[in-house]
């Protein structure tokens, strides 16, 4: 919705003619927080490729290993639990060492074992 | 390795071993020693931090024994031609001029790129930043800062829709600070404002455990605004936002830093605008670190113009505050930046705060009455009543759907031109998944939900114990890629341009090693349009390729236009064939004046024969002109035109120490033959040996000068200091010989 409107803070103002600057300051950062606060709820509960890129990075794997263990999660249904998730479960699991799993995963093998882990990605 | 003062950088050393190299440090520096009064040369500065060991000082500086007084902001350069290893040996030009935070802009398209870019590819209007171009430049500055004496901030993007890694490997990478702002995906690049937002938060929190400098990105918006004055109610929205969301993300007030620039720009009255905009968002902000900009958005390809506006920018940052003083190329308005005018934005930075010193123990702004009371109050309301009505409207997202960012009517006026985007529009839309109860993530920095505890309570504070520590805690587990594309990387560059970097060949360049390109400045008498194609011709003519007019100014419509050109050359000079006279010998000016002191000296100077042309002769005796009455030289001008029978008569009855002759014309060797006159007559006379006797003119060579019986000869460029000190030595070795 394109919205077309002239100036009309004098009268918008109204409601804050009264306050002090300090009342003014208070009042822009309670509003920063109430418009801020939903989206960080948002990105607390969810994740996405690059966030789960970016933990396989940190798990020792590099950009190019981490992009085809990622969109294997995904493709399997599984990337709500968490790829590192995924990688940690399966070197206990097979008692492997992580980086060993990773590399299996990404010549296509343990898939299979992982679906089963995570009963498919239900919770 | 330890860097020469005047030994080139080795591009290759860095290379070398590149895979094992991991950094020094990891977080943000801020210039030491700025609250307190220093001593720096004859002066007590007010506002300066700790000198550097070694750098390069501003061009007047040699009339106040080389100080060069470091102002308390650190001081940005933005720095990508395309080609990193080029980029290094900028950024030690840059460094030596006084910065200590180099940025650099990665090619075009990247933020589009899913995953991290590898290997060195060459790019365009910046670099691909990728893990070994910054290894390579974070190495390279671990030495620059160390020549320097000065930790030097490195900083790059983590932006797009790979911001994550970008965090986990700056991280990893020690990079020192980087710009991260969710809202420039969403209104710049049209990512996924979903996708843009969760990510953001993940990046932050890695941000924030490395220590790394956040800048965010709000200044966008008044380089895309049409009136960019008159988006100030929303730039503090904008910065509201992203501070806020990164604080709660976990990064801490004092590493997060507003990109703020002063909206507008002469002819508009743009102080009485951008002051009280810049005090409004300080105290909005006072827990908050300040990144000035400079304005971009009106500047031409005038590099004067564009260099005024910058001085009145940073007028502002030392009237209110900047904890980070960013600098634009005066040249960004026609063309990606060459090296010299990252120089001269450095120097117009430190040269402006060097010169307000101690500004504000003098001049304070009326904070409290008048037009800036009144200003800085409705800013601050209008900023209000934008959020109000974001809220009103649904939230951010809402928002953005209806437009309201980047609307080019003065909040809350709304002109239907801000830019929309969709909740589920854009570039990685429907890429965001929800996680899972179980969902977990073994690693440090991770931002939000992660059952960690499900594998047992002693591993929820340190997640990355699961794994017996990932690459932030065990560097030794990150996988370097070296290169990816065999004929596009660094190596092959190096060896096209092997030659120039091995040899005594040499071109000349304003980004790329052997670029061959050169700028010509000149005026044509003529129209605009005409004296646009003429300087084409000319500088074809001139055997230039790819000629271009980079800037034009008219003068006057009828009477002239300044043109400045561009244009190629394909051909190299061998140094080692160049004849490079000696450098003529300097002495001090403490060392000059002591001797006349102690033994004054008398001259006598003049044009001779039919030469009217004094301004040489008066360069070289004028006090005014820097000449040699200044160090106490007693000097006699005769005149113009003067036989060089008088000018010798006029010696022998001062008794003076010697004549300065000056002659411009030149026909016929009239000047040389002067000179051997003159030399034959004072042998006649008896008083050869006893008068020290100078020939001068711009067409005057010493080895003729000599040649025609004079003592010295002293050509274009000569100064008063170098005839001085010649008086000096050669009065001296006759005493000797005496």
């Amino acid at each position: 919705m394109r919205l077309e409107r002239p100036d009309d803070f004098e009268n918008r103002r109204k409601h804050l003619a009264d306050l002090t600057e300090d009342e003014l300051e208070a009042r822009f950062w309670d509003l920063t927080e109430k418009l801020v606060d939903p989206i960080v709820e948002l990105a607390r509960k969810n994740t996405s490729p690059s966030i789960e890129r970016s933990v396989l990075l940190r798990m020792g794997f590099s950009s190019i290993e981490g992009k085809t263990i990622v969109d294997g999660a995904i493709d399997r249904g599984i990337i709500g639990k968490g790829v590192g998730n995924i990688l940690y479960r399966l070197s206990k699991e097979k008692n492997m060492e992580i980086r060993e799993v990773g590399l299996k995963l990404i010549d296509g093998e343990l898939w299979d074992d992982a679906v089963a882990i995570f009963k498919g990605g239900a919770n | 390795m330890e860097l020469k003062r005047n030994e080139k950088l080795d591009v290759e050393y860095i290379l070398k071993d590149i895979d094992k190299y991991r950094p020094r440090r990891r977080g943000w520096h801020w210039r030491e020693g700025t609250e307190e009064k220093r001593q720096i040369g004859k002066f007590e500065y007010f506002d300066m931090s700790e000198p550097l060991d070694q750098s390069q000082p501003l061009p007047a500086a040699k009339y106040f024994d080389d100080i060069d007084p470091q102002g308390k902001s650190v001081i940005t350069t933005e720095i990508a031609s395309g080609r990193f290893e080029d980029d290094i040996r900028r950024m030690r030009m840059a460094a030596w001029h006084g910065a200590d935070h180099l940025m650099v802009i990665r090619t075009a398209g990247q933020s589009h790129f899913e995953n991290l870019i590898e290997g060195t590819p060459q790019g365009i209007g910046g670099i691909p930043i990728t893990r070994k171009q910054v290894r390579a430049q974070r190495k390279a500055l671990d030495f620059i800062e160390d020549e320097v004496g000065r930790p030097i901030n490195y900083h790059s993007y983590v932006s797009g829709v790979a911001g994550p890694e970008y965090a986990v490997m700056f991280a990893e990478e020690g990079v020192n600070g980087a710009h991260q702002d969710p809202q420039y995906n969403v209104l710049y690049r049209n990512i996924n404002m979903i996708r843009s937002f969760v990510d953001a938060a993940e990046a932050k929190s890695i941000l924030g455990w490395a220590n790394i400098a956040q800048i965010d990105g709000a200044h966008n918006a008044n380089a895309t605004a049409r009136e960019a004055w008159k988006v100030m109610p929303e730039l503090m929205v904008q910065h509201g936002i992203n501070s806020m969301f990164s604080v709660k993300a976990g990064i801490k007030k004092e590493n997060i830093c507003l990109s703020t620039v002063p909206p507008t720009a002469p002819p508009a009255p743009c102080m009485r605008l951008d002051l009280p905009y810049a005090v409004a968002l300080r105290e909005l902000f006072r827990d908050y670190k300040m990144r000035a900009q400079m304005n971009t958005k009106y500047m031409e390809a005038s590099t004067r113009e564009a260099t005024v506006t910058h001085v009145l920018n940073l007028l502002i940052s030392q009237l209110t505050r900047a904890e980070i003083q960013s600098t634009i190329t005066p040249d960004e308005g026609r063309n990606v930046p060459w090296h010299i005018y990252n120089i001269e934005a450095i120097d117009t930075a430190k040269q402006a705060f060097a010169g307000m010193d101690g500004l504000t123990s003098m001049l304070e702004i009326k904070r409290d009455t008048g037009e800036l009371a009144d200003k800085v109050r409705e800013l601050k309301e209008r900023a209000i009543l934008f959020m109000e009505e974001m809220i009103d409207d649904g939230g951010y997202f809402e928002a953005v759907e209806d437009g309201f960012f980047v609307d080019s009517g003065y909040y809350p006026e709304r002109n239907g031109d801000g830019i929309i985007r969709k909740i589920d529009g854009g570039v990685g839309e429907g890429t965001v998944y929800e996680r899972d109860e179980d969902y977990m993530a073994p690693v440090t920095a991770h931002f939000g939900y992660n059952n960690v505890a499900q594998y047992g309570e002693e591993f929820v504070e340190d997640p990355a114990k699961l794994i017996g520590g990932g690459t932030f805690e065990d560097p030794s587990k990150i996988i370097f890629i070296d290169e990816l594309d065999p004929n596009d990387n660094v190596n092959v560059r190096l060896k096209e341009v092997e030659e120039l970097r091995k040899s005594s060949k040499i071109k000349p360049e304003v980004q790329w090693l052997g670029d061959g390109i050169i700028l010509i400045t000149l005026f044509l008498p003529t129209d605009e349009r005409t004296a646009e194609f003429a300087a084409i011709e000319i500088g074809k003519k001139m055997g230039l390729k790819d000629v271009e007019v980079i800037q034009k100014e008219i003068m006057q419509e009828a009477e002239g236009t300044r043109i400045e050109l561009k244009g190629m050359i394909d051909f190299s000079i061998d140094i080692d064939d160049l004849v490079i006279p000696p450098k003529p010998k300097i002495m001090s000016e403490d060392e000059i004046r002591a001797d006349i002191s102690e033994n004054p000296m008398k001259v006598v100077g003049a044009t001779v024969g039919e030469d009217e042309h004094s301004v040489g002769i008066r360069e070289i005796i004028d006090i005014k002109h820097g000449g040699i009455e200044k160090y106490g030289i007693e000097s006699e001008i005769l005149g113009t035109s003067v036989s060089v029978e008088k000018l010798l008569d006029a010696a022998i009855e001062t008794d003076a120490d010697a004549i300065l002759t000056s002659t411009i014309i030149s026909h016929d060797d009239i000047h040389y033959k002067n000179m051997k006159k003159l030399h034959e007559l004072a042998i006649e006379k008896g008083v050869r040996d006893k008068i020290i006797i100078i020939g001068g003119g711009t067409q005057v060579s010493n080895e003729l000068a000599v040649e025609a019986g004079m003592d010295a000869g002293f050509g274009r460029g000569t100064k008063g200091e170098h005839v001085a000190t010649f008086l000096v030595e050669k009065r001296r070795e006759m005493q000797n010989e005496d």
